[in-house]
């Protein structure tokens, strides 16, 4: 007879808590240009190795290195730095903004300013993004008005959604940004629905699905998993792995075993991590994913990692579950500060002209934000009209909301 | 013209769209190559191609989460969800993504998806395969829910639905799939072809999503019922021989309101019949509008007859099903009052 144990239960715990001393180094971290650059043809199980590696191309020097470097010109990028100053320059004047109580919410993207702006330039016209709330650089990076963003998030007379989304809950069919839904994970599989349509339809454009560290473990991943797989669809399945789901680390969604990226591999998927805090890493990967998409060779799963260095939203205070100093010690850098060596290094950019850019996106982001409070803000000035509640639920309005909107007054 | 049963009738409808409209495709599980299991959809491939009709992975939330990623491309996706009772899967993709699309984008993306779905009990089917979940989608903004209770409406309203720029819920009722049904389970089931209604166009021709018809006109009590319950009314008021007008909602979402209250405050008595179970039913959503604006023409209370509030038994199910019987004691009831 075999003895049994008792039994317990296994709860994953972080390995630092507030007041301990932050300790990345159980992170392994690729050396920057080891990870070799596959044929976009490749066997899935053939780069099994890469759903558990990390591809980087930036190194200590600030110099862009190995296999997968130079698919960026200089002019590219200097103009991929200019778009992460840009949101981080939006996210702070936002952030104070709702401090002021001009709005009543508000998520930055402090420290992950690489993975939307860099993937964004790996698209082309026509393609579309469905992506969640931390990715605002895909529209900052297809120069979108930041005017109509700062509209959308104080619901004033001028935005595009007519108050009725949360702040930052954007849209545009144009910039091939799907409406934001704010349930996690449901437009994972709404991605895959996109790109199995333009393959029925033989066009040539691609969709890319977005979703964070911890929606993983909703059901609707899977199912897009299963669909994206099943159909070869011509998808970018991308998962933001900033280590933390508000104040839940990334292993409660993981468990201890395997990474993110490797909850591809059961499904056929071609899965690679790449450094999400290094913008020439971040391309070259969406770029290599975007060609085997495009050339309907199928989905491919792209683990970003990098680290939420702000609050989830303007709601949490992330010093109650994790050491305050913890984004200092986190072995990736940032991902501005990284571009901008390595520009100065290859001798393009300077300390000099970083201040006065700083200085030119700062009055940018100043004169777009006296635009927006123009039109008004949440609490102050234009609203858009009560009459706009009623409409837009059908296509034409039905005659029992009709009635609700005249018995309102409207 | 052509006789038709209900399942030929969803056929030809979506035969018929999938022949004018390119961008109709048709999917779900076993609907494919084997035509579905109710072979709704039989033939379809054959005839259109994999690309248009096709097999799906046993995931609802997967079939009506690229359902809503087609339509937003500019498809027309008309999925089936094998019995309504495996919708809820997708229940959140149904509720909080296909039904608000439009609405939080302001118009810049929209969901014209059709949803299609056996419903209801009478063929023994158990507590997983007899639900009549459309409550549930009654209470959702955005979306719009279709009951047919015959093949000439099924044809004309499913093509109206996959035209349709909104997303429909097309709940069929799996017990009027091969003819009518006037509740008395003892007493063979007649087949379409021996009905006026199992009369159908072949080609191409719509119902308004929003019309309700009237099945029987009369002066003494109006029934308000959908799907099954249709013929179920109808049985009951020949029976009972009582002059009732019987309306047939055919929508649920929107509702002919107008058409309600012209019959109610006409013959100033009620009765509305449903198969799903009782408790916060759409039933509940008809009586408190017929009060609202019928009220000074009532002569009696408002009755309900529907489903008991319990799931749906296997060996029971004749008891269960509200029957003529049920909805003859309810007529009964509101006429002495
Ligand atoms: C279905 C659903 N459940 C819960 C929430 C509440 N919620 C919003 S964000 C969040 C954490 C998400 O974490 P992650 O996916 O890692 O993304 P991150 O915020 O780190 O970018 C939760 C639980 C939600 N929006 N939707």
């Amino acid at each position: 007879m075999v003895e049994s144990a008792r039994l317990s239960l296994h709860v994953p715990e972080p390995a630092v808590r507030p007041g301990g001393h932050p300790d990345f180094s159980n992170v392994k971290i690729a050396k920057a240009g080891s990870v070799p650059r596959p044929e976009v043809d490749v066997a899935s199980e053939d780069i099994r190795d890469l759903a558990y590696s990390i591809i980087r191309v930036l190194n200590r020097d600030g110099e862009a290195v190995g296999p997968w470097a130079g698919s960026l010109t200089d002019e590219e990028l200097l103009t991929g730095l200019r778009n992460m100053m840009k949101l981080r320059a939006f996210d702070a004047r936002m952030l104070m903004a709702q401090r002021q109580g001009k709005t009543s919410f508000y998520m930055q993207h402090l420290g992950e300013e690489a993975v939307s702006c860099a993937f964004r330039k790996a698209l082309q016209k026509g393609d579309m993004n469905f992506p969640t709330y931390r990715q605002a650089g895909l529209l900052i990076a297809d120069d979108y008005p930041m005017v109509e963003m700062m509209n959308q998030i104080y619901s004033n007379e001028s935005d595009p959604l007519r108050g009725r989304q949360l702040p930052i809950m954007y849209s545009s069919k144009e910039h091939g940004f799907f409406t934001i839904s704010g349930n996690l994970a449901t437009q994972y599989v709404q991605a895959v629905g996109w790109a199995m349509a333009s393959a029925i339809k033989n066009d040539s454009r691609i969709a890319a699905a977005w979703i964070g560290d911890g929606s993983t473990a909703e059901s609707d991943f899977h199912s897009a998993l299963v669909f994206a797989s099943t159909y070869k669809a011509p998808v970018i399945l991308n998962i933001v792995n900033n280590q933390w789901a508000i104040s839940t680390f990334q292993g409660i969604a993981r468990g201890g075993s395997g990474t993110f990226a490797a909850r591809g591999l059961g499904f056929g998927i071609p899965a690679l991590r790449v450094d999400g805090n290094d913008y020439l890493a971040v391309h070259a990967v969406a770029r290599w994913a975007a060609e085997r998409a495009r050339r309907n060779l199928g989905p491919t799963l792209i683990e970003y990692v990098t680290y939420r260095v702000g609050a989830h939203s303007t709601s949490d205070d992330p010093s109650a579950y994790r050491p305050k100093t913890e984004s200092e010690a986190w072995p990736l850098g940032d991902p501005v500060l990284r571009l901008k060596k390595h520009l100065i290094v290859r001798g393009v950019w300077s300390e000099e002209r970083h201040t006065q850019a700083e200085a030119e996106i700062l009055d940018e982001v100043i004169e777009a934000q006296r635009q927006a409070e123009g039109h008004g803000t949440l609490h102050d000035g234009g609203k858009p009209s009560v009459r706009d509640i009623f409409e837009g639920v059908y296509a034409e309005m039905p005659p029992h909301i009709r009635r609700q909107r005249q018995k309102a007054g409207y | 013209m052509a006789r038709m049963t209900m399942i030929e009738a969803v056929r030809s409808a979506m035969d018929v769209s999938m022949a004018r409209d390119d961008n109709v495709v048709v999917f779900g599980e076993d609907v494919g190559y084997f035509g579905g299991v109710f072979r709704c959809t039989q033939g379809l491939q054959a005839k259109y191609g994999k690309t248009r009709c096709f097999d799906t992975p046993i995931s609802e939330s997967g079939i009506v989460g690229t359902a809503i990623g087609m339509a937003a491309y500019g498809l027309k996706p008309c999925v089936e969800i094998q019995f309504a009772d495996y919708m809820y899967p997708a229940y959140d993709q149904l509720t909080q993504e296909a039904a608000r699309i439009r609405y939080r984008s302001n118009g810049d993306f929209t969901c014209p998806i059709v949803v299609r779905m056996p419903t209801g009990g009478g063929i023994f089917g158990g507590q997983t395969h007899s639900q009549s979940p459309e409550a549930l989608f009654t209470h959702v903004c955005g979306l719009k829910v279709v009951v047919p209770s015959n093949p000439y409406d099924a044809k004309g309203l499913l093509i109206a639905a996959i035209e349709d720029p909104d997303p429909v819920m097309f709940l069929e009722p799996k017990r009027l799939y091969n003819g009518p049904f006037d509740g008395h389970h003892e007493r063979p089931v007649t087949p379409w072809s021996k009905h006026d209604l199992g009369e159908v166009p072949e080609g191409h021709f719509t119902i308004p999503i929003g019309k309700a018809e009237i099945r029987r006109t009369g002066s003494a009590v109006t029934v308000v019922a959908y799907g099954t319950m249709v013929h179920v009314a109808l049985a009951a008021a020949e029976d009972a021989g009582i002059d009732a007008e019987v309306i047939d909602l055919r929508s649920l979402l929107p509702l002919d309101l107008d058409t309600i209250v012209k019959s109610v405050t006409k013959t100033g008595r009620c009765v509305v019949v449903h198969e799903a179970t009782l408790t916060s039913g759409f039933g509940a959503e008809v009586v408190s509008l017929v009060q609202e604006h019928c009220f000074y023409h009532l002569e009696a209370p408002v009755v309900r007859v529907a489903g008991w509030d319990t799931p749906y038994p296997h060996a029971q199910e004749w008891d269960y099903f509200p029957g003529p019987g049920r909805v003859g004691r309810a007529l009964a009831e509101v006429m002495e009052a």
